[in-house]
């Protein structure tokens, strides 16, 4: 299972890279595998200010569907267009192409997020 | 949990592996549920379905047992056809639907996995009223591979000297495939072309057939099938999953299998009640839905509405990777059942908008 060292984990098996105050948000390497074939991502395209845990939109598996959550608090700035064509980019790049939303957040908003090693801990990887 | 015959194979192709009817079986390859799929539609695929329950009913009253368990009509069976049936509680709640096969001295009736216990202890109980009939379950004894699609035939025909083309839709040959005795079965749950092989013997039996299959079709697009494409396949031709579109809490004639539920028949279990509702008319309906509006996916449980209303509920969903759309079955009031009707599906405090569609959904 892939677990890149620079990147942050949610428990809900969300990651995050931050640069600048710019947020990168997608799912894990194991929470595609979980959930198998992605055939839809179904996004709140409106929804701005978001608190940390907020939906921020659906994620449709042949298998299942998933919300997608906020990692943090901050301000929702785009959403990876490119998905809506081939939405199995999240199966196949995870963390490169297959990246969900970005958002504008604080300086410390990371803080309380998993380093890789805690998030390998959590899936017993 | 127990283990099917084909068991190394599945740990081999490194399938993901789920509990199911206590058994431990693949619900998908690593190629993935759409590409099994597509595999089915356009070239063929391999599915281990073994914990399937099989069950003999032996004895000169067999088929009058038979006739009295289930409601399609069994005395049109000779041998070498088989039959897709169902049986029923007094209540006309559905126990169970099932295959019943004609061999050359008894029955062999095939039923889900999950139901295996709870069959055999109604068959046992309806048996009693029948003192020459003797059952037996013989679950544990057959391995079950199910090779579906157009390109069955180019991949078995090598195995074997029986001339598969021959066989019709519904029946069946005894014969040897890939050096082995089995019952070659013009059946399926996926829509295409296909058989289903169930033979007796040991693992390592059913481990020379997976093999001698999977090699025959390596030229053809082969792929290994898990229980998550058998339900994407089963659902865009609207068959009927038990547990899910059939229940003891359904009967035939709601889940519109009156086609099956032979009224003519001197009497089954629930013949009272699928008489009656067929004479009254049905309160609701199953049937089938196209989701029209995008990126959404019908799952079971989800409630239908009609302005504002509910009117019914998902009993299964998906997306139809053929259609590329999200599709469904569920039960619906009677006024909403006829094709075309427009419908609702109520998730995430949203409404996506349906069409109710009779299936199949893909032709």
């Amino acid at each position: 299972m892939n677990i890149p060292e620079d990147l942050k984990y949610t428990n809900d098996h969300e990651w995050v890279r931050l640069e600048g105050s710019v947020a990168t948000i997608g799912i894990t390497d194991h929470a595609q595998s979980e959930l198998g074939d992605i055939v839809y991502l179904d996004m709140e395209e409106d929804a701005g200010d978001v608190e940390s845990g907020d939906s921020v939109g659906t994620i449709e598996a042949v298998k299942t569907v998933a919300d997608m959550y906020a990692p943090v608090s901050g301000t929702v700035t785009e959403f990876n267009e490119s998905l809506a064509d081939s939405p199995d980019t999240v199966n196949s790049d995870p963390y490169g192409d297959g990246w969900i939303l970005k958002m504008e957040v604080a300086e410390d908003a990371l803080s309380d997020l998993m380093d890789a090693a805690a998030y390998k801990a959590l899936i017993g990887a | 949990m127990k283990q099917t015959g084909f068991h190394a194979a599945h740990t081999a192709l490194k399938a993901k592996m789920v509990e199911f009817a206590g058994y431990h079986m693949p619900i998908q390859y690593p190629e993935g549920i759409l590409a099994e799929h597509k595999a089915v539609r356009e070239n063929v695929g391999v599915f281990d379905v073994s914990h399937m329950g099989e069950v003999e009913v032996h004895g000169e009253q067999a088929l009058e047992f038979i006739q009295h368990l289930t409601v399609n009509d069994a005395s049109k069976l000779e041998y070498g056809k088989a039959q897709y049936s169902a049986m029923c509680y007094e209540d006309g709640g559905i126990v169970d639907d099932l295959l019943i096969y004609k061999l050359k001295d008894h029955y062999m009736l095939v039923i889900n996995a999950s139901n295996i216990d709870k069959d055999l202890s109604w068959m046992t109980e309806q048996a009693s009223s029948f003192p020459d009939v003797v059952l037996r379950n013989v679950s544990e004894e057959y391995h079950l591979l199910a090779v579906q699609g157009p390109k069955c035939i180019d991949t078995l025909q090598t195995l074997t000297d029986e001339n598969l083309s021959e066989i019709a839709f519904y029946t069946f040959k005894e014969g040897t495939l890939a050096g082995q005795d089995m019952i070659i079965s013009r059946t399926g749950y996926t829509g295409e072309l296909g058989f289903e092989l169930y033979f007796k013997g040991s693992d390592a039996d059913a481990m020379k057939v997976w093999d001698a299959v999977m090699n025959a079709g390596k030229d053809h697009g082969i792929q290994a099938c898990g229980l998550g494409s058998r339900d994407t396949l089963r659902l865009e031709k609207g068959y009927c999953l038990y547990g899910n579109d059939i229940t003891h809490e359904t009967h035939p004639i709601e889940a519109g299998l009156g086609w099956i539920t032979k009224l003519a028949k001197e009497d089954f279990v629930g013949k009272d009640v699928c008489a009656h509702a067929k004479e009254q008319g049905v309160v609701r309906r199953l049937v089938g839905f196209i989701v029209e509006d995008e990126k959404f996916i019908p799952r079971a449980g989800y409630p239908i509405h009609v302005n504002d209303r509910q009117v019914g509920y998902v009993t299964s969903g998906n997306i139809s990777p053929s259609l590329g759309k999200g599709i469904g079955l569920g039960y619906v009031e009677k006024e909403f059942s006829k094709a075309d009707s427009e419908i609702n599906i109520f998730a995430r405090k949203k409404h996506f908008k349906a069409t109710v569609t009779k299936p199949p959904f893909v032709k």
